[in-house]
């Protein structure tokens, strides 16, 4: 029994794996966390959204500062799909943000089946 | 001592209040109060959910015709375009019905206001609570979101004398007599100067407002006549909703009146438990950075970890930055309470009662003396810039929980852009009145991205559904403002994604016939994006002031052909011979602006939702020719080839460039792991000015690596006069210039 829980990543209630939504790559254990499946790249965020006005002229030019702000963008490493974009200052931790309570999930699944 | 003189001094002491501040009891609780005994009696004998149902939108047509009424009549420009509210709330002073325009952030902030005068006032000799009363409060400490917020409020009594419930109004009504003109300013250092600060107050008796302190109010502040008048039309809304409230209870009774309040709060909060409980139980965590305090840049760092169990979402919010004492970011508990609300009245479950129960069975865990709960010394007029963000984070975190329920009340989200980007004025119009507020197009924020669709553009700003941008004509008729490019979409402004985000309006405003009026910029984001992504979509770009001084653009206007007055054109080309070209974080403080002089801002863009490259071609094709992306965007972001002259897409060519790229993403990234070893540092980078915890959210950072203290010990950062660092910057490259400086 699989359920959608991002746009891109499912879990495999039976095995207790995340899984790629786009070509069921697994992606590890649905305890841990899922970004331990994916590659990172970490992403100067002036070539994602690049100055606006002249950088040579200006020091507020409408990209981020990549001193300040670097974008992680997270890959499925079969796929390549991008699963997720984490704007943070370089070196700071990533979140960990989804920690679902797999065992309520499988309960609920159950359940509702 | 003798001990009956003992005795008596101790009971003069503690019958002797000297002084009532702001109580923490009362603004760190906002469940519903236990009912009251005339709700019990009253609940007892009326629980028919058809009369409830009946009764309740009898309220709410109630609290609409007076939202109405205050939108039409009201003289403050946030009256004009839906900064409002009207609510009538419990006896115990739980908002139960909402009018369902205006700003819903207001709903869950009242509560505090009305708890503090039925625990303080209601019994006390001097005030007390009587038919006829009317009350006013300001000051944030003791409710409300911050100071140019004024509400109006009155008990209403059932034929025997008991009461059954009040009625208030709030308007955002600007200016307050704070240290900058507009009732928000970023350059206050303490609470006392951010205008007039009034706890709840009897205004009046039997229905009239005491002139004596209408006077005292409209000698503290720039607007006179604003004061009085808008006053007046507050109280005239609330008694227009007694009125309607006297006739409802003729028709049914006191008690069916009073039970259908209740029963309408105690049925929503309990059908938000139902939905809660639905959610799968878990943890859910973002991270969000502000990057300014509007007088310099920093970044606050502010993260939630939002815990679900059963039918109860704990959002635990410590870690995050601690206060500034002496800037006006710092949020207020229950304003940060009021915002989080939004998101569940507004996105999450619009269909539902508007009222606090859709709150009560949240909780909120802070570290008091953060910057999200900050103590009563510390300025809070620009709360917006730290509890906007918590906002964000939190619309980061709900579709983590909801996207694996089976029924959802909206679409899944992409994160608002969540700043006011606007003019603040202040200053002699050019009828040589005094006037102090703002412009309307702080409603104009972009749409997040949602599952299905792209962001809708310049919308509505995220602690209102429905408000309005104001007519221009008004705005030029009442102050010496003039927008030479009112409401042009920017090209590229924009949060990529599978389905994009909405983008923003520029605006480039200057002022004429006015030589001592000015303006404000208040938003975080010019170095670190305020809004982001979801699901691999990306986020708003950053965003700064840009000014040309040395110019008077009506001299102009002939020269410059329409299509050259945008941002960038003005700015990259410079088409204003001998003036100054600059750019600037948008933590302006009020400055005089010049006859002719251009200030120009970009109003933000909403976050996209969705991996770039599962873009529908045609759709970045229609972005094209709509201007919201440049050709090279499409190119280079979504991957699309298409022939720059008829615009049609190249669908093979497309598929080859989007594969090509999904092999060079796995080329260039690495194992999660494997990065992490490189990247993770232990404490923040040396010479960023860092606020809030890291990686253990136990060790608070105050601004460098080496400035930390335990969580809960780090109660607040005092910063230096941006003005005075300058100078010693200028100081220190003179003397190394070789320049002697005289002392």
């Amino acid at each position: 029994m699989r359920v959608a829980i991002t746009e891109y990543l499912e879990i495999d209630l039976d095995a207790e794996r995340w899984l790629c939504r786009r070509c069921g790559t697994d992606l590890g254990s649905a305890r841990d966390n899922y970004k331990r499946g994916l590659l990172v790249y970490d992403r100067d965020p002036r070539e994602i959204h690049q100055p606006i006005l002249d950088p040579e002229r200006y020091r507020f030019t409408f990209a981020p500062d990549p001193g300040w702000c670097r974008i992680l963008e997270y890959y499925c490493p079969n796929c390549a799909t991008q699963v997720e974009t984490e704007y943070l200052p370089p070196g700071h931790p990533p979140t960990r943000d989804i920690e679902l309570d797999l065992d309520d999930l499988k309960r609920r699944w159950t359940e509702s089946k | 001592m003798a001990t009956a003189v003992k005795s008596k001094l101790e009971q003069f002491l503690d019958e002797t209040v000297v002084f009532y501040g702001p109580d923490r009891e009362i603004l760190g609780d906002h469940r519903l109060a236990p009912r009251s005994v005339l709700e019990e009696r009253a609940m007892a004998k009326h629980r028919d959910p058809h009369t409830t149902s009946l009764l309740r939108s009898k309220l709410e047509v109630t609290a609409e015709e007076a939202f109405y009424q205050l939108e039409q009549t009201g003289a403050a420009p946030g009256a004009k375009w839906g900064d409002l509210i009207a609510g009538i709330f419990t006896a115990e002073g739980d908002l139960a019905v909402a009018s369902s325009g205006g700003v819903l952030l207001f709903s869950v902030v009242c509560q505090p206001v009305l708890r503090y005068v039925m625990k303080y006032w209601r019994n006390e000799p001097t005030v007390g609570v009587r038919p006829g009363d009317v009350f006013m409060s300001t000051d944030p400490r003791f409710g409300n979101i911050h100071t140019p917020d004024q509400n109006m409020f009155i008990p209403v009594f059932t034929d025997e004398g008991e009461l059954a419930l009040w009625v208030m109004v709030i308007v955002h009504e600007g200016e307050n007599g704070s240290v900058e003109p507009g009732g928000m300013p970023s350059a206050a250092e303490s609470p006392y100067m951010e205008g007039i600060r009034m706890p709840p107050v009897k205004v009046g008796e039997n229905f009239t407002l005491r002139r004596d302190v209408v006077t005292w109010l409209q000698n503290s502040v720039r607007d006179p006549m604003l004061q009085i008048q808008d006053m007046k039309i507050r109280l005239s809304a609330c008694l227009k909703i007694k009125e309607r409230i006297d006739e409802i209870a003729r028709e049914y009774s006191w008690e069916e009146l009073v039970a259908a309040l209740r029963w309408t709060l105690e049925d929503t909060e309990a059908e938000v438990r139902r939905r809660l409980a639905a959610w799968p139980d878990g943890t859910v965590r973002s991270t969000v950075f502000a990057d300014s305090t509007l007088r310099e840049n920093a970044l606050i760092k502010i993260a939630v970890e939002a815990r679900k169990r059963g039918d109860e979402l704990v959002l635990d919010f410590r870690g995050t930055s601690p206060q500034f004492t002496n800037r006006s970011n710092n949020t207020v508990l229950h304003a940060l309470k009021g915002m989080l609300a939004q998101e569940f009245l507004t996105f999450v479950w619009p269909d539902l009662p508007r009222n606090q129960a859709v709150f009560a069975p949240m909780r909120v865990v802070t570290d008091y003396g953060s910057a999200l709960d900050c103590t009563p010394e510390a300025p809070n007029a620009q709360s917006m810039m730290t509890f906007f963000p918590a906002f964000t984070a939190l619309q980061m975190v709900v579709p983590k929980f909801i996207y694996a329920c089976s029924r959802r009340y909206t679409k899944i989200l992409s994160p608002w852009y969540n700043m006011i980007t606007t003019f603040i004025y202040g200053g002699i119009n050019q009828y040589g009145e005094t006037v102090g507020n703002l412009c309307a197009d702080l409603n104009g924020m972009s749409g997040g991205a949602r599952d299905d669709a792209d962001g809708e553009n310049s919308i509505s700003p995220i602690f209102a559904a429905m408000t309005d941008l104001g007519e221009q004509e008004v705005l030029e008729e009442e102050t010496p403002i003039v927008k030479i490019v009112p409401h042009r979409l920017m090209t590229d402004n924009c949060g990529f994604g599978k389905f994009r985000g909405g983008t923003g309006y520029q605006m480039i405003a200057t002022v004429r016939r006015a030589d001592a009026f000015g303006f404000m910029t208040t938003c975080v984001g010019s170095k670190f994006p305020s809004t982001y992504g979801l699901f691999g979509g990306y986020g708003a770009p950053t965003y700064p002031l840009c000014k040309v001084k040395g110019v008077n653009a009506f001299d102009k206007l002939k020269d410059l052909p329409e299509e050259r007055w945008t941002v960038a054109s003005i700015m990259n080309e410079r088409p204003f011979e001998g003036a100054r070209y600059s750019t600037h974080h948008m933590g302006m403080q009020f400055e005089i602006v010049k006859q002719g002089e251009l200030y120009m801002i970009v109003q933000g863009a909403g976050g996209g939702y969705g991996d770039p490259l599962e873009r529908d071609p045609d759709a970045v094709i229609k972005d094209i020719r709509d201007a919201i992306i440049s050709e090279s965007t499409a190119r280079r972001i979504f991957k699309v080839a298409f022939d720059a002259r008829t615009l049609s897409v190249d669908a093979k060519e497309t598929e080859r460039l989007r594969n090509e790229e999904r092999e060079a993403r796995k080329r260039r990234a690495r194992p999660f792991d494997e990065f992490l070893k490189d990247w993770v540092k232990p404490a923040p980078p040396e010479g960023l000015p860092y606020y809030g915890a890291w990686d253990d959210r136990e060790t608070i950072y105050m601004g460098s690596p080496e400035r930390k203290a335990p969580r809960g010990q780090a109660l607040g950062v005092t910063m230096p006069d941006p003005r005075d660092v300058r100078i010693a910057q200028l100081e220190d490259m003179l003397r190394k210039a070789g320049i002697n400086l005289q002392e």
